[in-house]
């Protein structure tokens, strides 16, 4: 008799709880598959000569953006300046990969909207991306001292994305030996 | 100034919602019963300013006046005038409206339907109704006000959502809403029995044609649904088990539990609070459906434009309604004890409280998945996506026994059944239904798949054993049978028919990808297809390339179909039209993919035998809904009773079962 | 709000539209490979047009994973090598049949359970009726309303059709 009473209740309470806990989150948003796990291996040709290889190896034992942006990429535009900011003032590397790009549009781009990276890794298969697991473009991955991957985000670098979430993670991972 | 007055309507179908509501409900409390007289004629206000609203932004659409943001989002002067009505009800406001509506009209309905009933009971129900309507207005004219201008007016609109282009639109949601909406009238009456401490035949005989309609209107809206997606999404499937979807299946498997928990209730007076239980249940999935829909806490292929803040509110509403429901549930129900009669495992009503059961899983294991990626989320589990081959594959146990019971269900007695008069029943159906089966398979698609011919003869055991409770109840003397009876082995007929056709189509259907050139042929599934080329076609608000396939069988031409790929002029969206063979026995769908160098296309071609049962299932089962609910002891009984007064509910000579 | 509404739909027109974008070599995969690649895409959640699998996606990164998985077949992979391939780049939401693992025995067994705790409720129902000797007699709870319960059944009994109060 009390169950039949307690159980439907319980079961609202339940649901209603469930779906207030959904209402805070975004479904379309993904964390990365690699969080805290090693970054997947990125060795591509640079993008300003084909000869020279990028690796993320190059950046052993530091505290790196990764920055997946490209040419065609409308919303890339607005975060130069952020990334540029934050690779100033917390003095890490930023490397990009241009992903599904053409050489000669990916510098014009550089050259009107500015330069923000220290490396830039060429994609022109998108095959580096999958390896990634990146689902669209821009995307920016914070990598650890120790090489593993501590943050995704998708979207654009925003001056509140950067001042709340990117910074503090970095000075953060920075401060780990 | 139409669109004022619209919003004019909105706020004063508010104040009616209110006099609907809370004057009965004193006059219930207070005992004055001329108050309780109220709520009919509010009701009828209610639903006429709902109906002045909804005219108001129909007319707003028709003349194109894109000072309303919502038509400006949702229209466009080249769009054809059906479209522009269907989309009235294209995005969420307009279809908020429509919701509001259809729930005065089932109001209206009700008002109608009351001078059967007695006066406190119809205020009653008609109360709780417009408790609901309350509800939705607010929520309407707070956050979602489809009249809200805009200045400057822009010159074109937006064009509607390409994907909404197609009949299906105009008749669908209406179709499927009613059927969400008029699970409140089961709801508004399971809420007057506990309010009044009375769930007995009369009440079971009030509710159940109600169930009835909004089932019957909630089955055609589905199954409208799956045809349009069928058409309109060119990926060859019928069901995609989409969070939308989900949303409306629910309701729809609770609701069937209800229709059957009620005929118990009625026949033997059990299961009282479970019935009314099922009734708050499938009205409040129906709001779960609208909360999923509207608030973007899932990803949808068909989701409204999503605003956390509605999702707020919508929560909330339901978690009162509901809430509100169930402790008023909590509060009476143990009035209506549980296990006063004897249910036997082999008798009619053993049987459908089985099928009870199944019913209930069917629409937990819905729910379950559908929701299960939020729970993974707020345990910590990681993400994870839940989709088709979990539902059909969980789906398939819980249901199949279903329709095996099915069968056998319409054979018991109530009460007790000898296990030797139940076999000798059900052999002759059962041996039919293997021998049809094969036969029908074997001339068709050829017997292969074990899975699919099992499936085959489970939907032909359905039919048979409907057909058998036919044959033998007119073998007597009496030919015609009560629209009860018939309807429901309609209904019984119909799912055997979706069984076969689902069997089929998943056990048989392919597709092949191919690259063509104009000029070549593919042979697939038996047939060959001929590419003759595509041609450019301008169409009202697109331009089309539409391809021209011939296809041949046996050498002589059986068909041509013109796949088409069509680029809005306003949202530069690209939408595939699928071309379609249809056939009693199965389509060939083309659809047209990326043109290559060439004059080369990446055509799909798929295989989808007996795909059309799957609809003619659904249409009959809501057919045979349509014929119970026309049957004469809801009708005639309610006249004698006007006329007799109140004092004959006893008599229940007709024998007639459900 | 309504600018962000605005940005979800552009979104959504720009990148979901329905159609088809086929991966025009798999039709060089022979007929069983083919159904197999057909079967896998239908099983793979796009990551950009989130409400469908990558066969009904048109978006560009929807294409790269078909050829991927296009690519593996070729080379012999089995579907699970394939399907680990993509969780290790996009996790377990890649899959839209849900792995059996620790986070979906729930989801697995959930509705499972439930038809097994409804057929012992029933059962238990059932058996407990099959010992009452006679359809006649009311069976009263423990409860404190079992006198009223009686009440009412009387009062269905005699076909009261007057709302109770």
């Amino acid at each position: 008799m009390r169950w039949r009473v307690v159980v439907p209740v319980a079961v609202l309470i339940a649901l209603v709880g469930l779906l207030g806990y959904g209402l805070t989150r975004d479904p379309h948003t993904l964390p990365s598959a690699y969080l805290n796990r090693a970054a997947p291996t990125l060795a591509l040709p640079s993008l300003a000569d084909e000869t020279q290889a990028v690796r993320l190896a190059d950046m052993a034992g530091r505290v790196t953006l990764v920055n997946v942006w490209a040419s065609w990429c409308v919303a890339c535009r607005s975060e130069v300046s952020e990334l540029a900011e934050l690779s100033e003032t917390t003095d890490i590397p930023v490397v990009g990969i241009d992903y599904k790009d053409t050489r000669d549009e990916a510098s014009r781009w550089l050259r009107r909207f500015g330069n923000p990276y220290a490396r830039i890794a060429f994609d022109e298969s998108g095959s580096t991306g999958i390896d990634w697991g990146i689902s669209g473009v821009p995307e920016t991955f914070v990598i650890g001292r120790d090489g593993q991957i501590k943050d995704k985000i998708v979207g654009p670098v925003t001056a509140e994305v950067r001042r709340k979430r990117l910074v503090p993670l970095i000075e953060q991972l920075k401060a780990e030996s | 100034m139409i669109p004022e007055l619209g919003h004019l309507a909105l706020i004063l179908a508010l104040a009616m919602a209110l006099v609907q509501s809370l004057w009965p409900l004193y006059g219930i409390a207070a005992n004055r019963p001329a108050y309780q007289q109220v709520a009919a004629p509010a009701a009828v206000g209610h639903c006429l300013m709902l109906g002045l609203a909804f005219l108001a932004l129909a007319w707003s659409f028709y003349v194109n006046d894109f000072s309303v943001t919502y038509v400006a989002d949702n229209s466009n002067t080249n769009l054809p005038w059906f479209y522009r009505l269907g989309a009235v009800w294209g995005a969420h406001e307009g279809s908020l409206l429509l919701w509001m509506m259809e729930l005065a009209l089932w109001s209206v309905a009700v008002v109608c339907a009351s001078r059967t009933l007695p006066r406190e009971v119809a205020s009653t129900v008609l109360a709780v109704m417009g408790l609901v309507s309350i509800g939705f207005l607010l929520f309407t004219l707070a956050t979602s006000n489809p009249f809200a201008r805009q200045f400057p007016a822009p010159a074109q609109g937006r064009d509607l959502n390409p994907l909404l282009q197609d009949p299906g639109l105009v008749f669908h949601p209406p179709m499927l809403y009613m059927g969400y909406v008029g699970f409140c009238v089961a709801f508004a009456f399971a809420i007057t029995a506990l309010i009044h401490g009375r769930v007995d035949a009369a009440w079971t005989r009030w509710t159940r044609p109600w169930t009835l309609a909004a089932w019957v209107f909630l089955t055609i809206g589905i199954t409208l649904g799956s045809w349009w997606a069928y058409n309109e999404l060119g990926w060859g499937g019928w069901w995609f088990w989409d969070p939308v979807e989900n949303a409306s299946f629910m309701p729809w498997l609770v609701g069937t539990a209800l229709i059957h928990s009620l005929a118990v209730t009625e026949k033997r007076g059990i299961f009282q609070s479970w019935t009314v239980l099922l009734a708050i249940t499938a009205f409040a999935l129906s709001l779960l459906g609208t909360f999923l829909v509207r608030s973007g806490v899932l990803v949808s292929v068909h989701a409204f434009a999503t605003d956390p803040s509605r999702g707020i509110y919508i929560l909330s509403f339901f978690a009162i309604v509901v809430g509100g429901s169930l402790l008023l549930y909590a509060a009476r129900a143990s009035k209506f004890a549980a296990g006063t009669e004897p249910v036997s495992p082999l008798s009619r009503e053993g049987l459908l409280l089985l099928n009870n059961l199944f019913l209930v899983v069917a629409a937990a294991a819905v729910l379950i998945g559908t929701l299960y990626p939020i729970l993974a989320d707020a345990l910590g589990m990681g993400r994870l996506s839940v989709g088709p081959p979990y539902f059909n594959k969980v789906f398939v146990p819980l249901t199949a026994p279903l329709v095996l019971l099915m069968g056998a269900g319409a054979a018991m007695a109530w009460k007790r059944t000898r296990p030797n008069a139940l076999m000798s029943r059900l052999w002759t159906p059962a041996v039919i239904a293997i021998v049809a089966a094969v036969v029908l398979t074997g001339l068709t698609v050829g017997v292969s798949g074990l899975a699919a011919l099992a499936g085959c003869v489970l939907g032909a055991w359905a039919i048979a054993t409907a057909f058998e409770e036919l044959w033998r109840r007119t073998r007597g003397s009496r030919w015609m049978l009560p629209r009860q009876v018939l309807g429901m082995a309609l209904a019984h007929i119909g799912v055997g028919v979706f069984v076969i056709g689902v069997s089929l189509v998943s056990g048989y259907g392919g597709e092949r990808d191919v690259r063509m050139t104009p000029g070549d042929t593919v042979q697939y599934a038996g047939h060959a297809f001929v590419f003759r080329g595509v041609d450019n076609v301008p169409g009202p608000n697109y331009q089309a390339r539409e391809a021209t396939f011939d296809i041949y069988k046996n050498d002589r031409q059986v068909a041509s179909v013109f796949p088409e790929k069509r680029k809005y002029d306003q949202s530069a969206q690209q939408m595939t039209e699928s071309g379609i063979s249809s056939g009693p026995f199965g389509d060939l769908y083309v659809s047209l993919g990326e043109p290559l160098a060439d004059d080369a296309w990446t055509v799909r071609i798929y295989n989808r035998p007996f795909v059309r049962w799957i609809w003619a299932g659904g249409f009959i089962a809501a057919f045979g809904g349509i014929l119970a609910l026309s049957d004469k002891r809801y009708w005639r009984r309610r006249r004698r009773r006007a006329r007799a007064g109140r004092s004959d509910e006893a008599a229940d000579g007709q024998e007639v079962t459900a | 709000m309504t600018h962000r509404i605005r940005c979800f739909f552009v979104l959504l027109l720009v990148c979901c539209a329905p159609g088809l974008c086929l991966a025009q070599a798999a039709e060089s995969l022979d007929a069983a490979s083919q159904a197999r690649y057909h079967a896998l895409i239908a099983e793979l959640r796009c990551v950009v047009c989130q409400n469908r699998s990558i066969a009904e996606s048109d978006a560009p990164l929807a294409g790269d994973l078909r050829h991927v998985v296009e690519r593996q077949i070729r080379a012999g992979q089995s579907n699970a090598a394939i399907k680990r391939y993509l969780v290790d780049r996009y996790g377990d939401w890649i899959l839209y049949d849900p792995p059996w693992q620790r986070s979906t025995v729930l989801l697995w067994t959930g509705p499972f359970l439930l038809l097994a705790i409804g057929a012992l409720l029933i059962a238990a129902l059932m058996r407990r009726e099959r010992s009452v000797p006679s359809e006649a007699t009311i069976k009263v709870g423990r409860d404190d309303h079992g006198d009223r319960l009686g009440q009412i059944l009387a009062d269905d009994r005699a076909n009261r059709s007057e709302p109770k109060q």
